[in-house]
Order: structure tokens, then C-alpha cells, then sequence
């Protein structure tokens, strides 16, 4: 997080706009775009790794067991990770389920 | 202690460059900027300084380029005149934007249409409001100091701004003159190596040129425009310790038998050393005139304007460019604006003069400081000398 | 004739199989504001983590500068440098350039960093076209890949020259009189060929492994090398966004987008390919920006791939390298 409040006055101003902290883009949670999410079928899921891949976001990560579940501060709900799923594990459906 | 030699100015300009230790440089050709870039090239691939050398394939890309090795926090150098500053200019704004202290060398050069390859300063003039420290030297010694003296400026962690230098085309960068060039342990002494404020490197990543919203914009130009109002106290505290090591004085307005000065010209450039011969000629004849030279177009030196037009009846402002359909000269509509609140100013005239390379010659100045004596002519702005 | 990607002598074989073993760094974080489904996000994703830390990467102005560098905030855990719209290989080469005088001189480490200039379909094939063939030209060791979404998309899906015939864009829409782009997509792979740098090659995100094997191969190019990425908007194309990947692969299954590379003048495929190409029309038929093509004008198309597919087998079957070329007449 950033020490300077926002929005910052002009002596505040990076010099040139520059942006001094790498994948700051982080604090913005994208995952408030979405409509539907992604559900992981753990019996059907081959821990290929495939729609971790297949992200646009990176936000899937690998849990300790080798399952892959979506970070649901970042994901926007597109949908890809279940169309290319190989074995069909994986469902887009409303947050309840 | 430097040397005396006898030297074309845009090779003179060229090696001062190289006297700075710059580790990159890319340039397109252009007349009258061509020598600047050739010399370039011929000191690089001689071995006399340790860079990389671009030849790039438009003005465009040169100051691209030099923004991209800037960026990895290299010392550059580009050279251009007349279309191909135009041509650059959509990165021009970019370069001061992103605060990146690269010094450009202007061989002042007549816009199209007509095509015109001759000097004068309408090239300079649309780059007024890009955010750029902008030199004028009136001779060969000052556009040697004057590139040393900017990459000090550029870089100063106060300033970080890019600086160009105008040498007028043609009427300065191919004349042979005596000048004293000063020594690579001299240079080394005034000018340390670069200290850049962030650079484009793995080992500490940063993102340059980023997108501000509407939100936060203002706050960032506004910090733009005050760091290159505040820039005039480096650049004169760098033209003191110039003055200190080197014995040569620079100011950003210079006056010349202006003390009981009834008219005085005023120049901007090269010119400014004819009128020196036409103010000595008329303090000849009896006629109290007088000569303001400018050196800092920008950041504009309103407190030194100001105090150098104390006492002063009359301003002969001459421009060597014209804004077309609107007050008429740029510096002296510039004048005109810095004195306005004043509550004593000087009447003003306006002559256009020396467009695309027409010889304005003591004669000519003598004339003008005449006609101007009634502090008014018969129009806003007079195209001196224009036949019709 | 299938051939995937082996092993000359000249460039490393990186053959990576599975996504698990792909790294695990992400150097273009999430937050970024890309659409829902955005392919050209997933490639820069991919792309970086292919080229890994020791990179500078410059960006044209377009939807993927826009996108991750929201001041005062970055997505890029990379060096990154946005200046213009027209010059992102002007820039790098300029980068390249400032990094190898001070790495000679000592005034950074003494590491190889890739300088890594890219653009979309604008910002490469149009307006940057100038900057990225001066770059190529020049010789600079850099890596240039355009995305290309085949059209301007960041600024409201305009006609480039990398639209696709007759896709309908906002400036040359499927109007009542003209049925939308009149002209074949630039084919600017051939530009880069004839610019005879020595790595030349097209990738798709939704061939991950050979998109991220060949950004690696280029990144090991001594020189310039062009990787020329297909990459569906769904906003463009307007295309359901969780079929981004799959319209990927229907381009190249369909010949519409063949995936090669050109390694010193010689072409080759990278990719096993389809026994029989489909018809163009599974292509076309869930994007939007089709939706008013005929079946005539579908045929029109069809008949067009199958002999821009046919050119380049040409080129397949009798193009060689350089370095072949030197051997057969030393002897």
C-alpha cells in the first residue's frame, strides 16, 4: 500500500507519474466485475493445470493438495478456465453455488 | 585551461557533446543540423567517446530513442531542426512529462510551406508550451558552454528536465570561429556522471509513462510547470559556478549599453551580435540606444526582463518567427504579457525579421531603432524589409 | 508434413510439456482492468513468464499500456515504459541501446537484460510500422511482439490493417452499402521475413506452450526477432468471453491463422497440424463482428485461405536457411 493518501496534491506527485511499486495494481480488486464464478470438481479435476494457464488474470493458484482454485478478489467471471477444462470440472455459477 | 581554436560551430557543438561523456546518441539528418549528427557519429566510431550510436530512421524515433536509453538512465544527446522538430514534437511534451534530463542540440531552421532551409525561429516557437529549458546562444563560445552547461542543468535531481540548445542555422552552426574549448579534465570537473532519479532495470523495476486520470492530471502538470519555473535558480546558480571555473558570465537576459538607453532592440540569437555594432553605431550619432539580449527563452525570465527594461522608453522586440494571425512575434508578445502589470513599461514595436534565412544587416538595425523612437508603428507588428 | 519445433544448431530447444511446469511468477499481476476474457491479457501473462525477470519491457499506447498502468499503480512487476503510440520499437531499440553502453562501461551489472518492445495491431502494423522496420533493421538485440486483436480496440474497435475481410469494425462497418472491411489482413510476417532478422515466428495464447517456447527462443536471439500473437477481444469480435481460447484455435485449425516460424529464411510449422482444416465458417460464425457475412461472401473467404494456406506450404516445403544457402555454395 502506498504511504501517501489518495488522491495526492501536486508536491505529492511521483516525478513523470512514475510508479515506484512494482504490481501495485493488485490493491484493485476485480472481482467485483463478475457475474457468475467458477466451481472446481474435485473428483473430475485432473490437476492438469490447464486454466491456470488459461487465466487472463493469473489469479488461479494451486492449493496444497495439487487442486486449482480461483483467488475470487481478482476473477472476473469470463468463463475460460471452465470452457477449456478438459475433463469438464470445472462449472460457472452464481456465488451461492 | 581549455584551447583556442578556430572551428565550425556545429562541429564545435558536437565535440562539446562529447566532452560530456554521452553514452548514447540518436539522430536523423537534416540541414542545417547535419554536421551536429556527423561529428556525432565521427567521434563514436572513432572510439574518442564510449556510446551507442543510432542512426534512426526519422526525428520521431530519435527522441524516442533517447527517451528509451534516458530511461535505462544513459546520458544522451539528439540533434534536429525546422520538420524534424515538428516531427518529434509529439514526444517533445513526453520528454519534460517524464522528466528525463535529455539535452537536444536545434540547428534553427525555417518551417514549410515554402520550404525553406535557411535560419530562423520558427521551428523553436511551436515548442513553447512542451515543457523543454530552452538555451539561445548567440555564438559559437556560447553553444559549447551552453551543452555542457545543460546536461548539468538537465540532471540536477531538483530539475530533471530535458534542455535544448538553439543554434541558429546556417547564420551560426556553419560559421568558422575562434573559440576556447574547454579541456576533458575541465568538463570531468564540472559536470559529475550522471545520477538518474529512477532507471529502467530488473533489479528494481519501475513503471514509466504511466495513465493519470482526470483526478490526479492537474496535480501532475502543476508539478511539471513548477519545477521548470523553479529550474531558473539551478540555471543560474550552474551558469555562477560556470562563471567560477571557466571566467565566461552568463545571464539569462543580457543588456548592452542599456543603462541610459532611450530605444533598445531587443534579440534573441545570433542577430544579437549585428545589433551590438548597429547600438555602438548609433551611440556614435548621438542616438541613446541600447540592446537586451535573451538567453533563457524558457523557463521566461520575467524578473531579469523586467529589471533590464527599468528606465527604458522604447522596445524595439525583434522576432526571427511570426504567429500567424495573432499578436504577432512570440517574444515580444512574451514581453508584452510580462509587463503588463508593470506599473511603469516601456511602449513596445514589434519587428518580424530574418525569416527563412533573409540577411538583417547593421544597417537594417540602425533603421528599426529609428522608426521606433515615436514608440508606436503604423501596425501592431511590422514584417520588416518585406518588399510591397 | 508435420514438424514441431527442433532443434537447430545455432538456437537452444526449449521444450517445455505440461503447464505444471511452467513458472510460477506472475510478472503482470491481477487488478489489472483488461474485459472479462481478455486473450491479450493472457498472452503479456504469458509472454512474461517466458521471458522472466531480466527484462525491460517498452509498451505502445493501446489496451494493454491502458489497461496496467492506472497511476499510481502498475500491474507490471517488470521494468516498463510507456512513451507513445507510434514508436514502442523506437523506444526499445533506444533501450537496448542505453542498456549495452552502460553495461560495457560498467555502470550496471554485467547480466544480459532483454529489451522487449510491444504493440498491438495499431501500434505495429500501422502507425508503428516505421519505428518497428527502422528497429529490425538496425540490428538491435530485441525482441518485438505484436498482439494483434485486428483492430484499435482501445480506442472503440476501429479498422487496422490487420482486420480481417469484411469484419465489421466501427470504421468500416457492415453498412447497408459496403458489407464492412474491403481488404485482405496485412500480412506483416512477410514484412518482418524480408527485414532477414533471425528469428521471425506467429504464436496464439491458446497454444500456450508453443507461444511461451518461442518467446524464450527469441529471447535468446542475439539480434531482433518478431513474434507476431493472435489474440481474441471479445469486445471486438464480440464474442462470448469464455470462448477467447477456443476461437484461438479455430483460427489456426481453420488455416485462418497458421502458426509457423521462420528461423534464418527457413519456415517451418511448430504445431502438429490438423489433418483436414475446417471450414472458415466455424470460425466466423460465434463472432459478432461476422454476423452479417453471406454464405457467397463465406465462400469468398474460404477459397482466399485455402490460398494464402497453399502460398505459404509453398514456402514450407522449399524455403532455406541462410546458413544451408552458405553451405551448398561453399561446396
Amino acid at each position: 500500500m502506498s504511504d501517501k493518501k489518495w488522491p495526492e496534491t501536486w508536491q505529492e506527485v511521483n516525478p513523470g507519474c512514475m510508479v515506484m511499486r512494482p504490481g501495485s495494481a493488485s490493491e484493485y480488486h476485480t472481482g467485483s466485475w463478475r457475474a457468475k464464478r467458477p466451481f472446481w470438481d474435485k473428483v473430475k479435476c485432473i490437476k492438469c493445470g490447464l486454466c491456470y494457464i488459461y487465466c487472463p488474470e493469473g489469479c488461479i493458484t494451486e492449493d496444497a493438495d495439487g487442486f486449482f482454485e480461483a483467488n475470487l478478489d481478482y476473477c472476473k467471471g469470463c468463463g475460460i478456465c471452465a470452457k477449456e477444462c478438459w475433463t469438464g470440472a470445472i462449472a460457472m455459477a452464481n456465488e451461492e453455488g | 585551461m581549455g584551447k583556442r581554436v578556430g572551428i565550425e560551430v556545429a562541429i564545435a557543438a558536437a565535440e562539446a557533446a562529447a566532452l560530456c561523456r554521452f553514452d548514447m546518441a540518436a539522430v536523423y539528418p537534416i540541414t542545417p543540423q547535419s554536421h551536429v549528427a556527423e561529428h556525432l557519429s565521427d567521434i563514436v566510431n572513432d572510439g574518442r567517446v564510449d556510446a551507442t550510436f543510432m542512426t534512426v530512421e526519422s526525428e520521431h524515433s530519435a527522441l524516442s530513442a533517447v527517451i528509451g536509453a534516458a530511461g535505462t538512465g544513459a546520458r544522451v544527446v539528439t540533434a534536429t531542426s525546422s520538420q524534424g522538430l515538428l516531427y518529434m514534437s509529439e514526444v517533445m511534451p513526453i520528454a519534460s512529462g517524464m522528466r528525463l534530463p535529455i539535452v537536444m542540440i536545434v540547428a534553427n531552421r525555417a518551417v514549410s510551406s515554402p520550404i525553406n532551409i535557411w535560419n530562423d525561429h520558427s521551428d523553436i516557437m511551436p515548442m513553447r508550451d512542451t515543457g523543454w529549458i530552452t538555451f539561445f546562444s548567440d555564438n559559437g563560445q556560447e553553444a559549447v558552454d551552453m551543452v555542457i552547461q545543460a546536461y548539468k542543468v538537465a540532471e540536477n535531481r531538483e530539475v530533471l528536465l530535458p534542455v535544448n540548445i538553439m543554434m541558429d542555422g546556417f547564420q551560426l552552426t556553419h560559421m568558422v570561429e575562434p573559440l576556447i574549448m574547454p579541456d576533458q579534465e575541465e568538463v570531468d570537473r564540472f559536470l559529475p556522471p550522471i545520477v538518474p532519479y529512477a532507471t529502467l532495470h530488473p533489479d528494481k523495476p519501475v513503471s514509466m509513462g504511466t495513465l493519470a486520470m482526470p483526478e490526479i492530471f492537474s496535480e501532475a502538470q502543476k508539478a511539471k510547470d513548477v519545477a521548470l519555473v523553479k529550474s531558473i535558480r539551478v540555471i543560474k546558480e550552474v551558469w555562477k559556478e560556470w562563471e567560477a571555473q571557466f571566467g565566461r558570465k552568463y545571464e539569462p537576459v543580457q543588456t548592452y549599453r542599456t543603462e541610459d538607453a532611450d530605444v533598445a532592440l531587443v534579440t534573441m540569437g545570433s542577430m544579437g551580435e549585428t545589433a551590438e555594432v548597429a547600438v555602438d553605431a548609433l551611440r556614435r550619432e548621438g542616438v541613446k540606444a541600447g540592446l537586451i539580449k535573451i538567453k533563457l527563452w524558457r523557463p521566461f525570465p520575467f524578473a531579469d526582463l523586467k529589471n533590464a527594461v527599468k528606465g527604458i522608453r522604447v522596445l524595439a522586440v525583434t522576432d526571427r518567427a511570426v504567429s500567424f494571425g495573432g499578436p504577432g512575434g512570440p517574444v515580444c508578445s512574451e514581453i508584452r504579457s510580462a509587463l503588463y502589470d508593470e506599473p511603469a513599461r516601456p511602449a513596445i514595436v514589434n519587428y518580424i525579421i530574418g525569416l527563412g534565412g533573409r540577411d538583417v544587416q547593421v544597417e537594417d538595425f540602425i533603421a528599426m531603432v529609428k522608426k521606433a523612437a515615436g514608440g508606436k508603428l503604423s501596425e501592431p507588428y511590422e514584417f520588416y524589409g518585406v518588399r510591397g | 508434413m508435420t514438424t514441431l519445433t527442433s532443434s537447430p544448431k545455432i538456437i537452444e530447444n526449449f521444450d517445455l510439456y505440461a503447464p505444471k511446469l511452467v513458472s510460477r511468477q506472475e510478472f503482470f499481476s491481477p487488478g489489472h482492468r483488461a474485459c472479462q476474457g481478455c486473450a491479450e491479457a493472457l498472452a503479456i501473462r504469458l509472454m512474461c513468464k517466458a521471458l522472466g525477470k531480466e527484462t525491460v519491457i517498452t509498451n505502445a499506447t493501446g489496451c494493454m499500456e491502458v489497461i496496467s498502468s492506472l497511476y499510481p499503480t502498475t500491474a507490471w512487476n517488470l521494468p516498463w515504459i510507456h512513451v507513445a503510440f507510434p514508436n514502442s520499437a523506437a523506444v526499445g531499440s533506444g533501450v537496448e541501446a542505453g542498456l549495452t553502453s552502460l553495461r560495457r562501461k560498467g555502470r550496471i551489472p554485467d547480466k544480459r537484460v532483454k529489451s522487449v518492445a510491444i504493440g498491438g495491431d495499431g501500434g505495429t502494423m500501422d502507425i508503428g510500422l516505421q519505428a518497428l522496420s527502422g528497429a529490425m533493421e538496425r540490428g538491435h538485440d530485441m525482441l518485438y511482439v505484436c498482439f494483434d486483436n485486428e483492430a484499435y480496440m482501445n480506442t472503440g474497435i476501429q479498422r487496422s490493417s490487420g482486420t480481417p475481410f469484411l469484419a465489421s469494425t466501427t470504421t468500416a462497418p457492415a453498412g447497408k452499402k459496403i458489407p464492412g472491411n474491403q481488404v485482405w489482413k496485412k500480412n506483416v510476417m512477410e514484412i518482418m521475413v524480408a527485414h532477414n532478422i533471425p528469428y521471425v515466428a506467429t504464436a496464439s495464447p491458446a497454444y500456450p506452450i508453443d507461444f511461451m517456447n518461442k518467446v524464450k527462443k527469441a529471447r535468446e536471439v542475439k539480434g531482433p526477432a518478431y513474434i507476431h500473437c493472435l489474440v481474441t477481444c471479445p469486445t471486438g469480435w464480440r464474442s462470448p468471453s469464455e470462448t477467447s481460447i477456443q476461437l484461438g484455435r479455430l483460427a489456426y485449425e481453420t488455416g485462418v491463422f497458421p502458426i509457423y516460424e521462420v528461423e534464418d529464411g527457413k519456415y517451418r510449422f511448430t504445431l502438429p497440424l490438423p489433418v483436414k482444416r475446417r471450414p472458415v465458417g466455424e470460425y466466423m460464425k460465434s463472432q459478432g463482428r461476422f454476423r452479417h457475412v453471406t454464405p457467397d461472401q463465406i465462400k469468398t473467404i474460404q477459397e482466399r485461405v485455402d490460398i494464402e494456406w497453399e502460398a505459404l506450404m509453398i514456402k514450407i516445403e522449399s524455403s532455406r536457411s541462410r546458413a544451408e544457402i552458405r553451405e551448398q555454395l561453399r561446396k
